[in-house]
């Protein structure tokens, strides 16, 4: 008989007197659940950008993206609805969230009478665990599903690219550039940000898988400067990636530069078939951005269309404005060819005057007027026509044309947008010692930060808070800048701060040139002047619909004289605008 | 009169397909001549979830908290599985660490399972102490894993890469603690069970397998382990860390229910060894790789067959990918599948209808990883 065998469990008795290990929920003490554990979902509306990376991610198609408000800049005014019929609280969401908005509390229960409640939207229906937050899963800065950095992009060192005019950004590796691609999460906030509203994760997509030609023709679907976009674009997609949150946002500008730079001949690849002529014509006035791409579409269209262009060569301002060593000439020449090769006409060396405006206007179906803002706004200082006052967008024309300005070799650049980036960093290579003189703080310069830091890099010098006073002779040949300096004053909360001028105290700069390059506006002398009266202005820009028409029965305008933004993107969204707008003008008018 | 024959005094009775102990859904067609059985035909189906095809649908990192659902109370294995195939597949270096760290997770699992199995088996013979004790001391263990990794079952922890999170702060101590609580609380566990003259008279001699079986059907685990048989992946193919740690595989000779019973007592003691090794010796270091984007990530046409031992086998998968983001085809074989079925249906003729349940414990079948 095993007496131990039948004794030793009774042993067991011992522990009817121990207190059991449950806990009475929740009438005695709530356990709190653990600091990561993954309880219920919380997200913060000020940080979620409704950029769904959170539903791509939910393989239960728990989430469920929902209008919530309209939509803006960088914000799809969508929200994740999250069905708890569906989720299983595995938080990948949470650690792909581009914002860091959405997480999970440390609670464990929540009681309902009904089911419907279980589908919400976190942070805009409330459930009461709210100030639970602070505890629960949380993303971690190790595990980060999203790449964070960009791939760097090589440049020629600062001292050496002073000396020339040799491209400065080098462009990325075949390596680099789908590497930088595989960072996309494809969420498309870009697209809001892009005035083109380009395609953009599709592209970024096609990089990434390795297929730089399928790239190309959908870059190619709404934007026929591609190569200029990739070199000089203001990247306004650049600022709403949802990457750029808690990290870089994507190279996107970069990443089409290398698309388009893997073809030097775009004519084979690019999948560009014109439609047969249609009968009607279109005249375009300037071979700048908005003039090509509205040529372009609306010749593949089956329009004939026929620019013309007062410069020796088309581009516009990214050719006669932008110095080569941001967008050099073959880069342009390539994509104006594929341009040209579809049937476009562009007449070079054509100015057009309010004689030849006329018989444009008789002549074409429709006329679109592209002709930029090519004249620099002044100081409305006294001395500025003293002869060493140069507008920066003269000087860079005359540059970029293969002329010479004597500028000396001490040179003051006014301003602090890209052009006056421009101008100084030309003053430089051409060997002047040159600063730049801004209103403001470099915070508030309208320039492109990676211009402004490139320019720092260079050695140039950027003073601020300077109010430009009056221009005067200087000593031995030079010309004196007198300025005083402005204090920032804030006028309203929230609003711009504003430079005002410190009364009482002068200074100057004694130089051999002032550039003023304070903005420009368009020039529209060559519009005969009984159109030009009746011509709808709004303030210094032409007035246009949003199909880019203007009061004057067949005439578009679109670019930097029918747009605020002033950028090349912006033209070639104006001149695309146009296309839609003359192809209705002209089917309405059988 | 209709004359009585031998057939007519047979009955046949359905066991299931709710869970015949706490093992999952399952039904057993069983064939009984007064209280012996002799014969039985497994069912399943009643837990089908088409994982496997599930998976081939989704993409490489959405399947984690579907493989961890495969095996319920075992979620790790089956991460570590499905990870370490695709950094096979992948390419995909694990920090140290990590290796570390999943090490820890897998032998905590294979603890809590064990525990929870003492209870399961007693239960089944109706000692409903040992369940009550078994379900309230693995919850210290799912504490820790509620700790760690924010989930209490489904841990969705060990990642392609390493594992989600490293350590909290102060977690080594908590498992040490743990673990001296269940080392005092274990001798309660052997007067009650495994000492136990009731518990001994039942399973000793019950389900004795022939040893030639174990080759021939397939089985692995403690099963093969009680047949003298040093069957233990962790030795064999040692993965993540397991070459690091000193151990002897734990074999019984009596090839019964009572000798399975014993082998998993001790990996109880083993498990608790083995963390403690792991927590002296763990490195300090990065936990996790980063991944490419997980939304886009395609992993190179191949194959591969990995596999862990799981508290009741060796457990695997195979996994094919294509090239795309999305595996091809991935089979799991869970190690209850030989346990559940062939070798079931020769153990069972003679037996005693009231061990059936204890046999089903007893080889720890579990239905959600055969039917996945
Ligand atoms: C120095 C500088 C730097 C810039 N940098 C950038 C940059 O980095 N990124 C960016 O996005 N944008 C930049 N811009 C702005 C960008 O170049 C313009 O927004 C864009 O070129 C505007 O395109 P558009 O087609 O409206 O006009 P424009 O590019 O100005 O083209 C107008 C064309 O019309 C022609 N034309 C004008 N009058 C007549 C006429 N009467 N008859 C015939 N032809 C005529 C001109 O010769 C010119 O070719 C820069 C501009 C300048 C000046
Ligand atoms: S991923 Fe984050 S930011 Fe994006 S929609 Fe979801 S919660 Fe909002
Ligand atoms: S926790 Fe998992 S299942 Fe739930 S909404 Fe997030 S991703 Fe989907």
């Amino acid at each position: 008989m095993d007496i131990k065998g039948i004794l030793k469990p009774l042993t067991a008795w011992k522990r009817a007197f121990k207190p059991p290990h449950t806990i009475e929920v929740p009438n005695k003490v709530t356990r709190e659940g653990a600091e990561r554990y993954r309880g219920f979902h919380v997200n913060d509306m000020d940080k979620c950008i409704g950029c769904g990376t959170c539903a791509a991610i939910c393989e239960n198609e728990a989430i469920k993206m929902i209008p919530i408000n309209d939509p803006d800049k960088g914000n799809s005014g969508y929200r994740p609805r999250i069905d708890y019929g569906r989720c299983c609280w595995c938080a990948l969401c949470v650690d792909i969230c581009p914002t860091g908005s959405l997480e999970m509390t440390n609670e464990y229960t929540w009681v309902r009478e009904t089911g419907d409640e279980f589908i919400f939207t976190p942070g805009i229906d409330i459930i009461g665990h709210e100030d639970k937050k602070d505890k629960g899963f949380k993303k971690d800065d190790k595990l980060n599903f999203l790449h964070l950095e960009r791939v760097p992009m090589r440049e020629l060192d600062p001292k050496e690219r002073t000396q020339t005019f040799a491209e400065a950004v080098l462009g990325y590796s075949e390596e680099e550039a789908r590497a930088e691609a595989e960072r996309c999460v494809g969420c498309g906030l870009c697209i809001s940000g892009c005035p083109d509203r380009m395609h953009i994760p599709d592209y970024i997509r096609a990089i990434a898988e390795g297929n730089d030609q399928k790239s190309l023709n959908i870059i190619y679907e709404n934007n026929p400067l591609p190569e200029m976009c990739g070199k000089v674009c203001t990247r306004r997609c650049e600022f709403e990636c949802s990457l750029g949150h808690l990290g870089e946002p994507v190279a996107i500008r970069w990443l089409k530069r290398y698309v388009v730079e893997q073809f030097d001949d775009l004519k084979k690849y690019v999948d560009a078939k014109p439609e047969p002529l249609n009968g009607k014509k279109v005249g375009i006035i300037g071979a700048g951005p908005a003039g090509l791409t509205a040529a372009y579409y609306l010749r593949l269209k089956g329009y004939e269309t026929e620019i013309f262009e007062a410069a020796p060569k088309a581009g516009g301002m990214t050719f006669l404005g932008i110095p080569k060593y941001r967008f050099p000439i073959p880069s342009l020449d390539k994509q104006v060819e594929l341009i040209e090769s579809v049937g476009v006409k562009i007449n070079y060396n054509s100015p057009v005057d309010s004689k030849k405006f006329k018989k444009i206007y008789d002549k074409y179906d429709a006329v679109f007027i592209a002709t930029g803002a090519p004249k620099g706004m002044s100081m409305r200082i006294d001395g500025e026509d003293h002869p060493k006052v140069l507008a920066a967008i003269d000087f860079l024309k005359t540059i970029n044309l293969g002329g010479t300005v004597d500028i000396g070799k001490e040179v003051v650049v006014v301003g602090g947008g890209n052009v006056a980036i421009d101008a100084v960093r030309v003053s430089k290579r051409l060997g002047a010692n040159s600063y730049i003189a801004y209103r403001r703080r470099v915070v508030d310069m309208p320039a492109d930060e990676e211009e402004i830091e490139a320019t720092e890099a260079e050695g140039i010098p950027i003073y601020t808070q300077i109010i430009p006073l009056r221009v005067e002779d200087g000593p031995k040949g030079k010309v004196k800048l007198i300025y005083g300096k402005a204090k920032m004053v804030q006028e309203k909360e929230g609003a711009r701060p504003r430079p005002v001028l410190i009364e009482g105290k002068e200074y100057e700069y004694v130089v051999d040139s002032i550039i003023v390059a304070i903005g420009q506006r368009p020039d529209l002398d060559f519009i005969p002047e009984d159109i030009r009266n009746k011509l709808e202005m709004e303030k210094r820009i032409i007035k246009v619909d949003k199909r880019q028409m203007t009061n004057i029965d067949k005439v578009f305008a679109g670019g930097d004289l029918a747009n605020w933004t002033a950028d090349a993107i912006s033209a070639i969204a104006d001149g695309l605008r146009a296309v839609k707008g003359i192809e209705l003008y002209l089917s309405s008018k059988k | 009169m209709k004359e009585f024959k031998r057939e007519d005094r047979e009955v046949k009775l359905f066991v299931g397909p709710q869970h015949p102990g706490v093992t999952g859904n399952m039904s057993f067609e069983i064939t009984l001549e007064g209280d012996t059985l002799t014969s039985v035909k497994t069912h399943v189906g009643y837990l089908h979830r088409a994982f496997e095809k599930l998976m081939e649908r989704r993409l490489y990192i959405q399947n984690f908290p579907l493989v961890c659902r495969i095996c319920v109370p075992e979620s790790d294995t089956n991460e570590e599985n499905y990870a370490r195939a695709l950094e096979e597949l992948a390419g995909i270096e694990v920090p140290e660490r990590a290796k570390w760290i999943r090490t820890l997770v897998l032998e905590l699992s294979r603890l809590q399972m064990f525990i929870r199995w003492m209870g399961g088996i007693a239960g089944t013979m109706g000692l409903s102490t040992a369940p009550q004790w078994a379900i309230g001391d693995r919850d210290y263990i799912l504490d820790l894993f509620e700790e760690l990794t924010g989930g209490r079952i489904y841990h969705i922890y060990i990642l392609p890469g390493g594992v989600r999170r490293d350590i909290p702060e102060g977690f080594e101590e908590r498992v040490l603690k743990v673990m001296d609580y269940i080392e005092k609380k274990l001798p309660d566990y052997d007067d009650l069970i495994f000492e136990n003259s009731v518990f001994k008279k039942r399973l000793i001699g019950l389900s004795k397998l022939d040893p030639a079986w174990v080759e021939e059907i397939g089985v692995t685990g403690p099963v093969a382990r009680a047949c003298g048989f040093p069957f233990d992946v962790r030795k064999e193919q040692p993965y993540e860390i397991y070459d690091k740690l000193d151990f002897d595989i734990i074999t019984e000779t009596g090839c019964d229910m009572y000798s399975m019973a014993l082998v998993r007592r001790r990996e109880i003691d083993l498990s608790i060894n083995l963390i403690r090794q792991i927590i002296d010796k763990m490195p300090k270091g990065e936990v996790w790789t980063p991944l490419p984007n997980v939304l886009y990530w395609k992993i190179p046409a191949g194959e591969t067959y990995v596999k862990t031992e799981a508290t009741r086998g060796e457990f695997g998968y195979y996994v094919v990918t294509d090239g795309s983001d999305k595996p091809r085809r991935i089979h799991v074989r869970g190690v209850s599948t030989p346990h559940a079925y062939t070798l079931l249906e020769r153990l069972v003729p003679g037996m005693n209808i009231s061990d059936f349940s204890v046999t089903i414990v007893g080889l720890q079948t579990c239905p959600p990883e055969i039917e996945r």
